[in-house]
């Protein structure tokens, strides 16, 4: 998994609350069986209108944006169905830090898995970052976010900040523990199904 | 301090656990299919890796199969190969997979109880959101992402943070259960605790409400508690638990002595505490509908749109997002909610096409005819599921009402295979998400129990099903 440590650059605003994993990724994108690719179809029925054009009025369209790294999002992003297709879709298109008062359960647990920041502001914070108009640096090893006037601290799981920094595989990680999954195994009561 | 149902499971299913960190849990079951596995596979044979417990995995086609004649190629290439890559995944890999023309395929939330892989007090994880239907059995199951399921296939474990219990009490009893539904029950729950008014927790629904309903009921419950925000629901199980499973094709040789084991132990502790309460009083609920573009934009069907200045109840954000999904619903505010024509039906999907749901929208349907602009589907939940309606003969009830009587498949809940909405077609549906393009990229879905469904198909507008002469 490749790491995240530091990225500075202009915010893209996407005020909205309850953004679905259907609205990043539409179903009929979910059928191809590699995880490369999937930028083009972020957000496909916001950005392209039904002649598959870009539609002038939706942020990502506008190229002032098109180097952005850092999305700012509503409440509850990510909720709806599991498919990390979502993730491997905002990752491919540029993103590598999403900002947002709450996060789905499962789609803040699949960022964590390809090397995508979530991070969990407070309401009025993040509302004054969606009007931040100069570049700001997201700082992981140090937990701060710094814009022109203020410097905004946050939190992360420390298992989870070191597996960001260092790009770690989770598997290995567990397989380590072989040992312990066996002796699990033997005393557990559920049987195999077949 | 005594423990909930929740605690116990998670408790007995640690493999390593560290303070302050997520803790390593052992998966029982891990069911697989097309659509979320084919980049884990992938993943294993990058890395040289094997699945650790074949003999814990089982596989079936159903997101994105046809559920049109099952003799005839698959027409759409990316979905032929997608079906393609299951198959000799699960064959390289020595995976059970039910295929399309296997008697047992099936949404993959309903062959598991149906083939009695599912088990009280056990873990169980998909690459899929509704995976919390099998805690209708008091199995602690939720849905996982890709890079998870390859997790899971290599290791039988996932590293996981502890979710918080949260207490969801149905008190009373419906007055008119063949019209007021489980899926009523969990629409007014949604409705009342929002989209996220689950989000970092697991719920536990208890009451005389839970009690009395089916287990195919109970499934529908805890199908929908992903729509709240949850990590999983789960129903502590009893004797209609043990019922349903035994005997089933793969229920443990050992079962009896399991239940024994589980009556004694699977329940939540008298002085156990819950992070969070709700209580849903059931006597007097009416048949919810949907209007809005979120699963808790719910209203009774004796209501009317509302008015998003109302429904926000001051939330400027949530008036925004309401504002936004009368656009995208075409509805007007303070438009009665039986005035709402519809052009479609979708009777299907993992929270509502088992055998009690169609037997249910069957009594509506028998010796009525379809109103002549709706085109209604039913989509058995599985193949185990057609073959028993139509042993019941549903299967004539609705072909003889005009209705499509389909193959078994996820089909029009996500319009993954052929089975969508036009753009601007609006659809009552049993199914469980009504968010923008579900269905079919400009298609208006309205979510409604299976009887509400079939009611409103034979009347082309939302109709209350409590006035129905029910046969």
């Amino acid at each position: 998994m490749q790491s995240f440590k530091k990225v500075k650059t202009i915010i893209t605003s996407l005020d909205k609350v309850n953004v679905d994993t259907d609205q990043i990724v539409p179903k009929q994108f979910l059928k191809l069986v590699q995880k490369s690719g999937f930028g083009k179809f972020l957000f496909y029925n916001w950005r392209y209108d039904d002649q598959e054009h870009l539609k002038s009025d939706f942020i990502l369209n506008d190229t002032k944006y098109k180097n952005s790294k850092i999305l700012v999002v509503g409440d509850n992003f990510g909720c709806g169905s599991s498919r990390e297709h979502a993730v491997w879709a905002l990752q491919d298109y540029g993103f590598s830090v999403i900002i947002a008062p709450s996060f789905a359960d499962i789609f803040y647990s699949n960022c964590f898995k390809n090397g995508l920041l979530p991070i969990i502001l407070d309401d009025k914070t993040v509302e004054k970052l969606h009007q931040e108009t100069g570049e700001i640096e997201v700082d992981l090893e140090n937990q701060i976010i710094k814009t022109s006037s203020v410097e905004i601290p946050f939190t992360i799981d420390l298992h989870k900040k070191k597996i960001l920094l260092e790009g770690l595989d989770d598997i290995a990680q567990t397989l380590l523990y072989e040992k312990k999954i066996s002796e699990f195994e033997k005393q557990s009561k559920i049987p195999s199904v077949l | 301090m005594g423990k909930t149902l929740f605690e116990k499971i998670w408790d007995a299913h640690i493999v390593v656990e560290t303070e302050n960190s997520p803790s390593l849990i052992y998966i029982d079951r891990h069911l697989v299919h097309e659509v979320t596995s084919p980049q884990a596979f992938d993943g294993l044979r990058m890395n040289n890796r094997s699945v650790r417990r074949p003999d814990l995995t089982i596989a079936t086609m159903d997101h994105n199969v046809p559920t049109n004649n099952r003799s005839l190629p698959i027409l759409d290439q990316t979905s032929a190969v997608q079906i393609q890559t299951l198959e000799k995944n699960c064959k390289d890999f020595g995976i059970q997979l039910f295929d399309i023309n296997s008697p047992n395929q099936g949404i993959v939330h309903v062959i598991g109880p149906q083939l009695g892989i599912t088990l009280p007090g056990s873990t169980i994880v998909c690459g899929d959101s509704h995976t919390s239907t099998h805690g209708a059995f008091g199995a602690l199951a939720f849905g996982i992402g890709t890079s998870e399921v390859e997790h899971v296939l290599a290791s039988q474990t996932l590293w996981l943070e502890k979710p918080k219990p949260f207490e969801i009490r149905v008190e009373g009893k419906r007055k008119n259960p063949h019209a007021v539904t489980a899926k009523d029950i969990i629409l007014s729950i949604i409705k009342n605790i929002g989209t996220s008014g689950g989000n970092g927790t697991v719920i536990e629904y208890k009451g005389e409400g839970i009690s009395d309903l089916s287990m195919e009921q109970r499934m529908t419950i805890c199908n929908m508690s992903i729509e709240a925000g949850a990590r999983a629901g789960l129903i502590a199980p009893d004797e209609k638990t043990f019922e349903y499973l035994r005997g089933r094709k793969y229920t443990p040789k050992n079962y009896e002595s399991l239940v024994d084991y589980w009556r004694d132990n699977l329940k939540t502790d008298s002085d156990a505490k819950f992070e969070k309460n709700y209580t849903l009083h059931v006597d007097n609920i009416a048949p919810q509908v949907s209007w809005g573009t979120n699963p808790g934009m719910t209203c009774d069907i004796t209501e009317s749109v509302p008015f998003p200045e109302d429904f926000s109840k001051g939330d400027q954000n949530q008036k925004k997002g309401a504002e936004k999904a009368l656009e995208y619903m075409a509805l007007k505010p303070g438009t009665p909610i039986t005035e709402i024509k519809i052009d479609r039906v979708f009777i299907g999907s993992c929270t509502n096409a088992r055998l009690e749901d169609l037997i249910e929208a069957s009594t509506v349907v028998k010796g009525r005819k379809l109103s002549s602009h709706v085109r209604a589907m039913v989509v058995p939940g599985s193949q185990m599921v057609k073959k028993q309606a139509e042993e019941l003969g549903l299967d004539k009830i609705f072909t003889d009402a005009n209705f499509e009587w389909r193959e078994a498949g996820c089909s029009m809940c996500l319009g993954m295979n052929p089975d969508i909405l036009s753009p601007g077609e609006r659809c009552a549906s049993t199914s469980n998400r009504n968010f923008e393009g579900r269905q079919g990229t400009g298609g208006r879905t309205h979510l409604v129990s299976p009887v509400m469904a079939a009611a409103a198909a034979i009347e082309g507008h939302f109709v209350d099903v409590r006035e129905m002469d029910l046969n």
